[in-house]
């Protein structure tokens, strides 16, 4: 079985890589791919078809060598490449995260502006498959901390199609989050060449009562949650951030004068998350605006457990964003008596 | 062996460089560099010979020590000292200082300062080469403690396992930082004796023999050329300074030092010049006047103005910005 067929109707996002992939390497020689066991496809089959599509001089199969892996991308992109590196779980950024915060997030602004570094990191991010500790981690977090790392984490597969595309069409490094549990999810296969501009949230649900700010694997538990408010006659608007630097602030911004109200929805651990930039930016810049505070939920400060019921306590969920917007919901009823 | 055209050639760099990084000394001392300054000083032979074998659009790559490199390479002096005192108009505009020297106009890719970190990044220039196909070479250079790090064990790897066009060139000036490499490895060799690792031949050079560094890298640098695959050079050197110039390198015996003040390159180039039929008042105006090229150098660049603070806030991004959200 040599690959994907490219132009079915509907996509899973773990095909959409590949169609991203494939789309872009079509239209531009430079892209090459440098990861492990990719040309039989990788080991979640996102890249499954391009070898055979593209042979083995865009496609290229390394040892387990993130630091080398990543590195090679870098030195490729300064020689004038666009790479797409494979880190088959992000967990395994630590391995290779001197190359990643140090390296690549540093040479072009250390060096006036000397050299350039269009090249983007992509794997397989987050937990919710009882992967472990290890190999679970949401970890977007550890890129933010970084200026000049761009960070895109798509939630659904048109988007992981146009995201991808815009990545690799960047002129600088970005760091492309696939989140595991969403793999095998469908959707929609956008038609023609399709890019996403990177830095624009999606506004997937319009509301009036609360602004819910989900990412990636978060998106889609906003919306279901979404759904069980209407019924109980809240009206949540729900933002997809896709991308956290560029950030579109503005989008959250103007959303949230609406509503009054903002709930974070974040996977990672809630000790330092995203979501608490997103929140100390609406402090600075809406509270005004606010007729309550803004809450995140979170992932636990724990790692994650392996059993269901067990990774399921700790971790973020529809019905936890129910009871959160509810709770906020309900101290304004208190406040009014 | 070099004609003496070429040899006059090679010991006129390696005075520049070492008249360079002397004054560099003497500006830090007076408190006039910004941040640390790390001097090759005794280590001029290894990059002068290796330039020599270097073609213009061939890829060079190096560490904080990396002075020598660049200005062998044909880096602007002006450029990197402007740098080094923090005035405007410095090579890396302010942004990277003595440690991140880069000067990709003459194809060195930057001098990076974690151990390690830049061999995987020229195992990436050299791929880049493989995916084009075109005839570049990429030299890596970096230090005897370099080779104690992982970094060192996957680029190396990575590069013999792909056969990627890469000389990688281990200076070894006997110190890790301030201890001497031979605590810390288990072998005679920290780079040569590692080569059969990776399928390598072990090579070994008189680093401080500037005729040797170029022969020895030139069919280094040939086989690469050829598509033999890469190399990893041992130069054998030392370092005539401290680690920084904030190390005044007590760790040593003044034995040790003098020994090696013997074999200093400068020294023993000029020997192959003069039994060449070089006069030496010819070699010693050659140095006097670099000097005052230098010390002019240094005046200009002093009483040159400070970066605008504004500009602190450019090239972070390809389109010239800083800017992370809207």
């Amino acid at each position: 079985m040599g690959g994907w067929d490219f132009d079915m109707a509907e996509l899973t996002y773990r095909q959409a890589v590949a169609v991203a992939l494939a789309q872009e390497m079509e239209r531009d020689d430079r892209v090459v791919l440098i990861g492990e066991d990719i040309r039989p496809g990788g080991v979640f089959k996102t890249t499954a078809g391009l070898v055979e599509k593209f042979g083995p001089d865009r496609v290229w199969d390394t040892p387990i060598s993130e630091t080398a892996i990543v590195g090679a991308a870098m030195g490729a992109a300064m020689a004038g490449l666009r790479p797409v590196a494979e880190i088959m779980f992000s967990d395994f950024y630590a391995v290779c995260w001197d190359q990643v915060a140090v390296e690549i997030a540093k040479a072009r602004y250390m060096t006036g502006g000397q050299v350039s570094l269009p090249l983007v990191i992509r794997g397989v991010n987050g937990g919710g498959l009882g992967f472990g500790a290890q190999h679970s981690q949401a970890v977007e977090n550890w890129a933010l901390c970084v200026p000049g790392l761009k960070i895109v984490s798509p939630s659904n597969p048109a988007d992981m199609v146009g995201l991808l595309a815009a990545a690799i069409r960047d002129d600088d490094p970005v760091l492309v989050f696939e989140h595991k549990a969403l793999l095998g999810t469908k959707g929609e296969h956008p038609e023609g060449e399709h890019v996403v501009p990177l830095g624009r949230a999606a506004v997937l649900r319009e509301g009036s009562d609360v602004t819910l700010i989900g990412l990636s694997l978060t998106v889609g538990m906003c919306a279901r949650a979404a759904e069980e408010l209407a019924a109980d006659g809240v009206s949540a608007e729900v933002i997809d951030l896709r991308t956290l630097v560029p950030l579109d602030a503005a989008t959250v911004l103007a959303s949230v004068r609406r509503t009054g109200r903002a709930v974070i929805v974040e996977e990672n651990p809630g000790q330092l998350g995203w979501g608490a930039a997103i929140a100390a930016i609406l402090a600075d810049e809406a509270f005004d605006d606010l007729t309550a505070p803004v809450i995140r939920v979170t992932g636990g400060n724990i790692p994650l457990p392996v059993a269901a019921p067990l990774e399921a306590e700790v971790s973020v969920s529809a019905d936890k964003i129910v009871t959160a917007v509810t709770k906020l919901l309900d101290r304004r009823a208190r406040m009014a008596v | 062996m070099a004609g003496p055209s070429a040899a006059l050639h090679s010991y006129r760099k390696m005075v520049f460089i070492r008249q360079f990084e002397s004054k560099i000394d003497v500006l830090y001392r007076q408190g006039r560099v910004r941040g640390p300054a790390h001097l090759g000083i005794g280590q001029e032979a290894v990059a002068v010979g290796a330039a020599s074998v270097l073609r213009a659009g061939d890829y060079s790559i190096g560490t904080y020590r990396g002075h020598a490199h660049a200005l062998a390479r044909g880096a602007p002096a002006e450029g990197l000292m402007l740098e080094m005192l923090g005035r405007a108009g410095g090579i890396c505009q302010g942004k990277g200082g003595s440690m991140h020297i880069t000067d990709v106009e003459h194809g060195y890719y930057g001098s990076y300062a974690i151990i390690g970190a830049h061999l995987p990044i020229a195992t990436g220039l050299a791929w880049a080469s493989r995916v084009r196909h075109d005839d570049r070479v990429t030299m890596c250079f970096f230090g005897d403690g370099t080779t104690n790090i992982g970094a060192f064990h996957e680029a190396v790897n990575l590069a013999a396992v792909w056969s990627l066009p890469i000389v990688f060139v281990c200076e070894n000036n006997h110190y890790m930082e301030y201890t001497a490499i031979a605590d810390v490895i288990p072998v005679a060799r920290p780079a040569a004796d590692r080569a059969a690792a990776y399928g390598l031949a072990p090579i070994v050079v008189d680093g401080n023999d500037v005729n040797a560094v170029a022969d020895v890298l030139g069919e280094a640098v040939q086989r690469a050329r050829s598509g033999t695959g890469p190399s990893l050079v041992e130069a054998d050197t030392y370092r005539m300074c401290g680690h920084s110039v904030a190390d005044p390198a007590t760790y040593r015996t003044k034995e040790e030092v003098a020994g090696w003040a013997q074999r200093d390159p400068l020294i023993r180039q000029a020997a192959v010049l003069a039994a060449s039929g070089v006069p030496a008042e010819e070699l010693a105006a050659l140095t006097a006047s670099i000097r005052a090229e230098i010390d002019e150098m240094a005046v200009a660049a002093l009483a040159a103005p400070a970066p605008d603070p504004a500009t602190a806030w450019t090239d972070m991004w390809a389109d010239g910005t800083s800017t992370w959200r809207n």
